[in-house]
């Protein structure tokens, strides 16, 4: 059977082909690539172990990043359920809205230790894009976003702050138009360009070492909450359920990476897609088939010859049909479980989290909000859930809009 | 016994020119115009590549992409694409055939299972874009026990080491990726550069046959002559595209670029 090995971090629980479990990860990728990954393998591995690198990391997390994020109490939202205690790590707080920071200006970072002077990036929601823009911006590297021509129509206000950072966009316009496509379309800039530029892949999915290094990047977060955690009980809460959105699942990651060996239950929530649609993007909940996609074997949403299905979800950052590896591994080893929520169900979460407290969480954890919304009332005042707020609901702005006819924030 | 792709490579020698190996994308841009194309271009090819499509691709190029984009919207399935090479392989029996694609195709279609069907087809060899060494190990000596041939691909950026791990694993033919680029890029390099690296990569792999392939047109080729075999792809499905555009046929369009290209290399 899977198991997860303790006293091991979970990045590094691959064998020697880079596959957790035997069956998730891996490097499935163009010849060209196989140097410049493994370049980056070794350059990596030395920096995680290097004082400097690390007191450098340190640095930028707090001045730049700006930590800790808040972890505040949804009182309100509480008292309205009427059942478990719900809290948030507001995460959006970071600089620049969402978590996506940690894992830009790492890989800012290790660009200029290899001595690369260009940085390219995918993004779905923009989130990815805005931050890597300015993470480049403050390190001075020239930087070039992928990014779906459909997300670059609804997700307006991280385009315009990707331009303003002076970063190029590259609008693709092949496939679905939508993180998938980004995803191919930066990989294949990278192919052609990789003696001069680095990849920034936006999440825990792609070749491993993407996986390691966005992983060890957004771990900040739980690094942060396990402090908050004991400060607020004391200890562990025996009963802590800790939510997470899940699209690639870099945020998800990194709220459960130091929490990995206690007692806390990880839920993440994939996005179910509109109510009335077979299209989803939730290939763990929905029983998808393991697969090859963007250099790394995972579950991801296909049909029968292995042609990659098209997703559907209101929410930009979390459409996209694979899911990391360490997410599969996570499931079959049953250490989290994953459930999905719909269009829907996120606009209602959205609405009512915005109306009851000081937050306004964007529609991807909107996703984890509303599961939170329906487990909560079932549950006693001593469990504890802990949703990562990861994104603000401002750049979702205009789809909120056009769907409930006005915007609270 | 010497695999058809052997064969090939030694007329070509005899005849002292290097073997033209095309790329096509099965069902590109209909079954039937597919299965026309590769008849009617094997007259001055001496290999055949085949493209199954995938729909997301992440070493291609755009016009391969557009390819595989009007093949998988006329519905192409693995099925179609063994069935264009067994139709094929009946009138063409002696010419070689290699498929090209993307591990999630053969991986969902079972290994085996697809080996199988490529041995009942008739196919000659494989290439794998996103299955590289030493990951392709498996599969690799699988095609050997079923005499299909699995082709290795080398790169600019393969070290030294690893060029010799490869080659050592490697079957009658190698691929050499000219240049850091996806498939159908302007040729970056000078063509005495690729033929230097290329001469390089030929005091290891000996009697090996080692082919250069990306970026190549008929306004290159000739340049590049002195190699074992010479790939032209992107060219072609672009010679698709654009008939398609003018409304020409693109079965005797590719059949002049084909032919026009073999001339170059004589």
């Amino acid at each position: 059977m899977m198991k997860i090995k303790k006293g091991v971090q979970l990045i590094d629980q691959h064998d020697k082909n880079y596959m957790y479990g035997g069956k998730f990860g891996g490097n499935f990728i163009p010849e060209t690539l196989k140097k410049p990954i493994d370049d980056l393998t070794k350059l990596f591995f030395k920096l995680r172990k290097d004082k400097k690198f690390l007191k450098e990391r340190d640095y930028h997390f707090k001045n730049y990043i700006g930590t800790p994020t808040p972890f505040i109490k949804l009182e309100n939202l509480t008292d309205h359920l009427g059942g478990a205690q719900i809290y948030a790590k507001v995460v959006s707080e970071a600089n620049g809205g969402a978590h996506k920071i940690y894992n830009a200006t790492v890989h800012c970072l290790i660009a200029k230790r290899a001595g690369k002077k260009y940085i390219v990036g995918d993004t779905g929601a923009g989130y990815a894009g805005k931050m890597l823009s300015m993470a480049a911006k403050k390190f001075g590297l020239k930087c070039k976003i992928f990014m779906g021509a459909k997300d670059i129509k609804r997700q307006r206000p991280n385009v315009q702050a990707i331009k303003k950072n002076g970063a190029q966009i590259v609008p693709v316009t092949t496939g679905s138009q939508t993180l998938v496509d980004a995803v191919s379309e930066c990989m294949r800039y990278w192919v052609s360009n990789c003696d001069t530029t680095h990849m920034c892949v936006g999440s825990t999915v792609g070749p491993n070492i993407f996986i390691k290094i966005c992983a060890w990047s957004t771990a900040q977060i739980s690094r942060e909450l396990m402090v908050q955690v004991k400060e607020e009980f004391g200890k562990i809460p025996n009963k802590l359920k800790l939510l997470n959105c899940v699209g690639g699942g870099s945020s998800a990651m990194g709220f459960w990476n130091e929490f990995m060996n206690t007692n806390a239950e990880f839920i993440g929530i994939e996005a179910g897609g509109p109510r009335k649609s077979k299209l989803h993007a939730a290939p763990l909940t929905n029983g998808s088939k393991i697969g090859i996609l963007h250099g790394a074997a995972q579950y991801v949403v296909q049909d029968k010859e292995g042609q990659i299905s098209p997703t559907e979800s209101i929410s930009a950052g979390l459409d996209y049909p694979g899911i990391s590896p360490l997410h599969c591994f996570l499931k079959d080893t049953k250490r989290a479980s994953y459930v999905s929520a719909t269009d829907e169900e996120a606009l209602n979460a959205y609405k009512l989290v915005s109306k009851l407290e000081n937050i306004s969480p964007s529609l991807e954890p909107s996703h984890a909000f509303a599961h939170a919304i329906s487990i909560s009332p079932k549950l006693k005042k001593s469990d504890v859930i802990i949703v990562n707020s990861c994104g603000d609901s401002l750049k979702d702005k205009d789809i909120i809009k056009s769907k409930l006819g006005t915007y609270i924030r | 016994m010497k695999s058809k792709i052997k064969i090939a490579f030694e007329k070509c020698k005899k005849e002292k020119r290097p073997a033209l190996l095309t790329y096509t994308v099965a069902g590109d841009n209909t079954k039937k115009n597919s299965l026309k194309i590769l008849n009617s271009i094997s007259k001055y090819a001496d290999i055949l590549e085949l493209g199954f499509p995938h729909n997301t691709p992440i070493a291609d190029g755009g016009q391969i992409q557009g390819s595989s984009h009007r093949s998988l919207k006329n519905g192409i399935k693995l099925k179609d694409v063994f069935q264009i090479v067994k139709n094929f392989k009946k009138t063409n029996p002696l010419k070689p055939l290699i498929l090209m694609g993307y591990y999630n195709l053969i991986y969902q279609n079972g290994e085996s299972n697809f080996l199988n069907s490529c041995k009942s087809s008739g196919v000659d060899g494989i290439i794998v874009v996103d299955l590289p060494w030493p990951e392709n190990k498996n599969f690799s000596n699988k095609c050997k026990k079923k005499f299909i041939n699995f082709i290795q691909l080398l790169s600019p950026t393969t070290s030294k080491d690893r060029m010799k791990k490869i080659i050592k694993d490697s079957h009658d033919m190698i691929y050499y990726i000219s240049m850091l680029s996806t498939t159908g890029g302007k040729l970056k390099v000078s063509p005495k550069k690729i033929l230097e690296n290329y001469e390089k990569i030929k005091r290891y792999s000996g009697k090996k046959n080692l082919v250069i392939g990306f970026g190549i047109t008929n306004k290159t080729i000739a340049s590049l002559s002195a190699a074992d075999g010479l790939v032209v792809g992107s060219q072609l499905c672009k010679t698709i595209t654009d008939s398609i555009k003018k409304r020409q046929n693109p079965v005797t369009k590719l059949n002049k670029v084909v032919y026009n290209l073999r001339n170059q290399i004589i």
